[in-house]
């Protein structure tokens, strides 16, 4: 019995410790020294309103904005995930297809040889906010007609969002899609 | 393949034993009672700790005292942890409305936490209050791990003990959570908090988007979780899509940073039980076979990841890596290294969705659990290899025709016998539980993939559990009162009967004198000694596992040439 109630108490006092006063006091710094993160890096569109996160991609439907990668989730930040399919799914054929034709959409002069995986296969967390520097260069012809905007004005853009491996050794260089479509309508908002 | 992408492979092992053998020193400090770093503030709060806790930290324990505490605490966590989950509907921090759990995923996420295997049938951002992720996921984040280590700790101390008891539970389990997981885990959620992931108590962010569309973007206490997490090889997710998702992993540098998480500490125990032995060359023979079959895995993944889906690529006309499930600023060379790293480590945080991986690529994680110690998770994973390390022993005795001594200590029936039991627990689990939910409607039901990946699906769910991986092929639908109470129950088994048999061998060896070594000694840290050890691993492993694995991902992955071709 001696042991039980040795363990009640541990279990109080770790729970206070490590369940309470740990992620409190990681609340306190957060809040008070990196609080742009500490409350998901939401970010303000061209009229002052927030428009979503940085790292949370949104679903893109018009022309005029840069695509993010398709989610199986619809971009559900309340309920993040992949497809999940197999890779010998058939499942898997129908979504990939139909990613392609939602792609093919807003990108007409792109044809199918030129699509890359990482644009028509689902991401992980269905929230990815990224795309490879290809795709943003591959969705160029289409933003522009929507826009007006040069695709040199564009290209330049793209390539002034770029980020790089971490030390240039891990990860794939990338471009933020929330920064790459707002630096879009503040071009287009002037 | 990539030249940058495989040397970031291989340097993420080479950094992980850099930095895990002044740890792995450090920690024998720890454990031996020795003053540490920062001595002066440690030790006025663990006194005040055993205080509260009303325990004796000085008493040397018997592994049957011992184990007791050890199993005692654990009950009782369960049962609290069990509450918070009833009830945290109506309870505070919860802004974000979320109900209370219903009896079968409750014992599920409650024994899965409290055995650190971190399995989730539920979705975390929307089925765990801000108070579940704190005071229920975290808590035992740090205590489930506490108690795996210590257990590891009590088990080396046999080898040296003079008196025949293993320390005491409450000192050793007080001890690495201040000076070990503890600061770690303020150091590591600072740095996750800088590179992005949030740290409030506010609600979700309810935002209009770029095109006007309401968007409901659930945040949290995530930092504090992700560190704790990683460090504690426990692998629960804040979010369904757990490291994958840009919150808890915004970055390839939060990424390698998660990973060396996972890593550090079951990779310093390893140093921890050399410096316990007072030879450091077995730890040095036991990292070299893990690390190189850590990386071997990782550069397998890599390698059919990068190749891609040919069915895909003959269908579509899609060509390239297999980006199904995976995220843009990983990229497959991270992603595969994440993925042997989690089940090697055990740790079952995810950073790419196994179920879409291509079929021999899934088999890695699968195969790792099902090896179980390749390093393993912090305790269980150094336990796991000192019953093989007894198992290679005994069979090269039986070999060469010599009585087996292990570290000084004759291995004789009743140690055999106990690691035998350690041994078939793990496949015997995975293997009829699988059985029973592929000839079972309740299990037929959870599948998502149709055909032989379905099958896999099952497979790895009862391997993750009985390894207190936590990781899984997520299209199985777990979350129905069938799957929450087996791999609840697999789950339990899993961790404690072979928990038990171990700490019976380490009591039974702390009794024994000591042998001095002499010309018939068989000598465990030789090349040789890891080569059989390996071999011994890796042929009961294929025995046992062959069958389920040929015809899961093995025969998937032929139609899936046979299709793409």
């Amino acid at each position: 019995m001696r042991s039980v109630w040795q363990s009640i108490r541990t279990t109080i006092v770790f729970m206070v410790l490590c369940g309470l006063l740990y992620p409190l006091f990681l609340v306190l710094i957060g809040q008070t020294v990196f609080p742009f993160q500490a409350n998901g890096e939401l970010v303000k569109g061209p009229n002052g309103a927030v428009v979503g996160s940085r790292l949370i991609a949104q679903p893109v439907t018009q022309p005029g904005l840069f695509q993010p990668r398709p989610s199986a989730v619809n971009y559900a930040a309340n309920g993040s995930g992949g497809s999940n399919l197999g890779p010998t799914n058939p499942a898997l054929i129908k979504e990939v297809r139909g990613n392609i034709l939602a792609f093919e959409k807003l990108n007409p002069t792109v044809s199918v040889s030129q699509i890359g995986p990482t644009e028509v296969e689902s991401s992980a967390s269905g929230l990815d906010p990224d795309i490879t520097v290809r795709d943003a260069m591959l969705q160029i012809p289409g933003v522009a007609k929507a826009t007006g905007l040069s695709t040199h004005t564009l290209k330049k853009l793209v390539l002034g969002h770029v980020r790089g491996r971490f030390l240039g050794i891990w990860g794939e260089p990338h471009v933020n899609v929330m920064d790459l479509n707002l630096a879009v309508l503040k071009l287009t908002h002037k | 393949m990539t030249f940058v992408g495989s040397l970031g492979i291989i340097l993420l092992a080479v950094i992980t034993v850099v930095l895990a053998i002044p740890l792995g020193t450090y920690m024998y400090k720890v454990f031996s009672g020795q003053r540490t770093i920062f001595e002066g503030i440690y030790n006025p709060v663990e006194r005040l700790l055993y205080k509260l806790m009303g325990v004796n930290a000085e008493t040397e324990m018997t592994w049957y005292i011992y184990t007791k505490k050890f199993l005692t605490l654990n009950l009782v966590m369960f049962f609290v942890g069990y509450l918070v989950l009833r009830l945290m509907g109506h309870l505070p921090l919860n802004p974000d409305h979320i109900p209370s759990m219903n009896w079968n995923l409750a014992f599920n996420t409650a024994m899965s936490f409290v055995t650190n295997t971190n399995w989730q049938s539920y979705m975390g951002e929307q089925a765990m209050s801000y108070l579940g992720q704190m005071v229920f996921v975290q808590f035992l984040q740090f205590t489930s791990i506490a108690t795996g280590v210590v257990m590891a700790i009590a088990f080396v101390r046999s080898f040296v003990t003079r008196t025949g008891t293993l320390g005491n539970f409450w000192f050793d389990f007080v001890r690495i959570i201040t000076r070990v997981y503890l600061p770690l885990s303020i150091l590591f959620g600072i740095l996750f908090l800088a590179l992005g992931s949030p740290q409030t108590l506010h609600g979700a962010a309810v935002v209009h988007t770029l095109q006007g569309a309401k968007q409901t973007i659930s945040r949290g206490p995530v930092a504090s979780l992700e560190a704790i997490k990683q460090l504690g090889n426990n692998g629960g997710g804040f979010f369904n899509a757990n490291s994958a998702h840009p919150f808890e992993g915004p970055n390839a540098f939060s990424d390698v940073l998660g990973i060396l998480g996972m890593s550090l500490i079951p990779t310093a125990l390893v140093v921890t039980f050399g410096q316990f032995i007072k030879n450091k060359k077995q730890a040095r023979v036991l990292y070299i076979f893990l690390m190189a079959t850590l990386v071997v895995g990782a550069f397998v993944v890599y390698a059919f990841e990068a190749a891609g889906n040919p069915v895909l690529a003959h269908v579509l006309g899609i060509h390239g890596p297999n980006w199904e499930g995976k995220e843009v600023r990983f990229g497959p060379a991270l992603s595969s290294y994440f993925v042997s790293a989690t089940t090697a480590y055990t740790t079952g945080a995810v950073n790419t969705m196994h179920d879409s991986l291509t079929p021999l690529a899934g088999l890695v994680p699968l195969g790792f659990m099902m090896l179980n110690m390749i390093f393993g998770s912090g305790g269980a994973g150094l336990l796991n290899i000192l019953m093989f390390m007894i198992i290679t022993v005994f069979l090269s005795g039986l070999m060469v025709g010599r009585t087996p001594e292990f570290l000084g200590k004759k291995i004789q029936a009743k140690e055999i016998k106990l690691a035998t039991v350690a041994m078939l627990v793990h496949p015997f689990l995975i293997l009829v539980f699988t059985a029973i939910a592929v000839v079972s409607k309740a299990g037929l039901a959870g599948i998502y993939n149709p055909g032989l990946h379905g099958f896999t699906e099952v497979l790895y769910a009862y391997t993750s559990g009985a390894a207190n991986n936590g990781s899984a092929f997520a299209g199985l639908g777990a979350n129905s009162p069938f799957y929450n109470v087996t791999i609840g129950i697999d789950i339990m088994i899993g961790r404690y009967v072979s928990i038990i048999a171990m700490m019976a061998i380490a009591g039974s060896l702390a009794t024994k004198k000591t042998v001095p070594a002499s010309v018939g000694t068989l000598a465990t840290d030789t090349y040789s000694f890891g080569f059989v050890f390996m071999a011994v691993v890796l042929i009961v492993g294929a025995l046992t596992f062959f069958p389920a694995v040929a015809i899961g991902p093995i025969a998937e992955q032929l139609k899936m040439w046979a299709t793409g071709r």
